[in-house]
């Protein structure tokens, strides 16, 4: 039996090769978990969306590392309670290689013990200040704002302030991301010595705003600060309209979430007119970047297609930026391991369609790029005009500034 | 507590009460009278919502489609009932566990269609009178809660005059009471409560119109008024459409005033802890037998 001995030797060796050019042919697997559906439904479309077109683009160049990349998506139902589960799984039977974060800072809170102790790479999405208190080595948020509420909070203070705001109200959902933005912002005005005269937290889903506009106008404040959620936002922009704020207040908005949404910009339409708004990305001229206007030109005929956000301007292009980053850290280190990704997307610059970023300790934008933008000009529900400049004009901060702030009550005209 | 604003928060809440008691109307017919563990209601109201949005595309006033849409849904609530008792009421037992998966279902099936046709984006309607208010001295009341305040006087006393005085009103009280005695009469309750959960299905049309009139509406809202409208109908007293109103004016005007006041977030608790407190002196609900 010597003889077969050499053949033994040659069928172990062909089997190892198999089995090692298999493992080379499985595709490297990227997981999310995000809203489909619910009231972060819209914008959590979009972004996978914008995601899967990343995987299009670098599986038309060859993949990573030469395999083949798949993205495996499960949707959280905007519900935080469902992402713990999602990503368990997304772990421990999908066995993927890399993770994304849900679609906004309350699917993401409940992950983050998770992903702290098993020591794994995040990328965050469009979370807000999520990382603060577990400083989670590994997190990196693709959101703009910075850490913190300064860049966002005090930006819109600030403007307040300059159209000679003494006194603030807050308004703010009773949830994660509204709370630390509210927290923050309130820490802000107190600093800044503006004197809050209203505050209250509102249940999520509350229906009619009414009642609590009409407290507002009560108290009187010069500045109203709302951080809300899509349905909410477009509740309180039509009841500000219906119940009116008062001649006192010369500055509304700050954290809406859902302003920036096709659908809803579309259905508000004029009654936007006024209000300022946070956002990523408006056509304004400050912020023309071929990346992004390539981005757009691609987006635009797949998002009609797949009935998704058709203006695409807030998530989709920070999205793609994800699908960026992993490509440079993982081709530059020629590594899935979680430390050697981390430890380059901290040391270097990534750069992505939204522009260069470098992170700081708690995985945060060094340099936040949020813009306050105010609605002008809004004429009926066309929403074609929404890609035009000068319907949001950034009135800060003063490096990417196409116009001065208005008060709201000349700004509606 | 400013009085005027305390004033203007009661208003409001008689507004918004009225608009919870027409959005529990059908759930009371449906699980009140008829003891059908309807939890799809909500999914109802959200397709209605949908069916006055695809008609306000064509230049139809959101109201008059929900108006429009009264017979389709009729026809559809029959589909409905029908198919539930082949499968589950004639069989007997077991009928509340299995209908209420069985209705789980239905909403589940009605979100994801929805979902397929619309996508998941919040969607609004246009009409005169919605971004619009009446302005009475210093108090403004936005047109379109009290367009829904109107439409639902209209509707319970609608609803309210035809289960008292119609035959076919009266024996869809009596199926509620006392099936057995019905049959002794000669009529089919079967029959009776087909076109009882017809009717109650029809009703979240012109409901479901008022659901987008009021506020923006996505395929995944229902979920969030199954509490509102289950807690209407506990509190009123399974079935009665006066109690159905008085319980709507309860939370309505409770949910107004705390949003006023100071302690805007607990507006649900108090809410929940006013329904808590009804059922511990009266189990029944305010208007039970």
């Amino acid at each position: 039996m010597r003889f077969l001995r050499p053949f033994s030797v040659a069928f172990a060796a062909a089997v190892m090769l198999f089995a090692g050019l298999a493992a080379a042919q499985q595709p490297i697997k990227v997981g999310i978990g995000i809203a489909q559906t619910g009231p972060l439904g819209g914008g959590g479309k979009a972004a996978l969306l914008a995601l899967n077109m990343w995987v299009d683009d670098v599986n038309a160049k060859g993949g990573l590392l030469g395999r083949k990349v798949q993205l495996i998506s499960y949707d959280d139902q905007s519900n935080p309670g469902t992402t713990p589960g999602i990503y368990t799984k997304l772990l421990d039977v999908d066995k993927v290689d890399l993770i994304i974060a849900p679609y906004g800072t309350n699917p993401t809170a409940p992950i983050m013990p998770l992903v702290k102790q098993r020591d794994l790479l995040l990328m965050g999405n469009f979370s807000f200040d999520v990382n603060a208190q577990i400083k989670h080595d590994k997190w990196f948020n693709n959101a703009p704002w910075g850490a913190g509420a300064v860049a966002w909070g005090a930006t819109f203070l600030e403007a307040g302030k300059a159209l000679g705001g003494k006194t603030v109200a807050f308004m703010a959902a009773d949830a994660e991301f509204a709370q630390n933005l509210a927290t923050g912002s309130r820490q802000i005005a107190k600093a800044m010595g503006l004197q809050t005269v209203y505050d209250q937290n509102y249940p999520p889903n509350t229906v009619d705003f009414s009642s609590m506009i009409r407290a507002v106008r009560n108290a009187k404040p010069d500045i109203l600060f709302v951080a809300s959620y899509p349905g909410e936002s477009a509740a309180i922009v039509r009841a500000v309209n219906e119940i009116g704020v008062g001649p006192s207040v010369k500055l509304i908005g700050g954290g809406m979430v859902g302003l920036q949404f096709a659908p809803i910009m579309e259905a508000l339409g004029p009654l936007l007119n006024g209000f300022v708004n946070y956002n990523s990305y408006v056509p304004e001229k400050s912020l023309d970047n071929p990346g992004i206007r390539d981005f757009l030109a691609k987006y635009r005929p797949r998002a009609v297609q797949e009935k998704v956000d058709p203006l695409g301007f807030y998530l989709p292009p920070y999205n793609y930026a994800i699908g960026q980053m992993l490509e440079q850290a993982v081709t530059a280190t020629k590594s899935l391991d979680h430390k050697v990704l981390a430890d380059y997307i901290r040391k270097n610059e990534m750069k992505t369609i939204v522009g260069n970023i470098r992170y700081d300790a708690v995985g945060e934008w060094a340099k936040p790029m949020v813009v306050m933008a105010q609605f002008r000009g809004v004429q009926g529900k066309d929403l074609e005009q929404f890609r035009q400049a000068g319907k949001q004009v950034i009135i800060a901060p003063a490096s990417m500034k196409t116009g001065e702030v208005l008060p709201y009550d000349k700004a509606r005209k | 507590m400013d009085l005027q604003l305390l004033f203007e928060a009661t208003v409001s809440g008689v507004l918004l009460g009225c608009f919870y008691a027409a959005v529990s109307l059908g759930l009371s017919i449906a699980f009140g009278l008829l003891d059908v563990p309807h939890i799809a209601h909500p999914s109802f109201l959200v397709l209605g919502a949908f069916g006055a949005y695809v008609l306000g595309g064509y230049g139809i006033d959101p109201l008059v489609a929900g108006l429009l849409l009264m017979p389709v849904f009729f026809v559809f609530g029959l589909g409905v009932y029908q198919f539930y008792y082949a499968t589950f009421e004639r069989r007997g037992t077991d009928t509340g566990l299995r209908g209420l998966a069985f209705f789980f279902g239905v909403a589940f099936i009605v979100e994801v269609g929805l979902i397929l046709a619309f996508g998941v984006d919040q969607r609004m309607v246009e009409a005169p009178y919605i971004g619009e208010s009446l302005e009475i001295g210093e108090m403004r009341l936005p047109y379109r809660m009290l367009v829904a305040f109107g439409m639902a006087v209209v509707l319970m006393a609608v609803l309210s005059v035809y289960l008292s005085r119609t035959f076919t009103g009266r024996a869809i009280k009596a199926v509620a009471q006392d099936e057995g005695a019905l049959r002794l009469m000669g009529v089919d309750p079967v029959r009776v409560k087909r076109i009882a959960f017809g009717l109650a299905t029809a009703v979240t049309a012109v409901t479901g119109a008022l659901l987008i009139i009021v506020g923006p509406v996505e395929p995944g809202l229902g979920r969030i008024y199954i509490g509102r409208t289950f807690c209407v109908v506990v509190l009123a007293g399974l079935g009665s459409v006066p109690g159905t109103v008085v319980a709507g004016l309860i939370l309505g005007i409770a949910e107004s005033i705390v949003l006023s006041t100071a302690g805007a977030a607990w507006a649900p608790a108090v809410s929940f802890g006013i329904l808590l407190m009804v059922l511990a002196v009266r189990p029944a609900g305010l208007f039970g037998r």
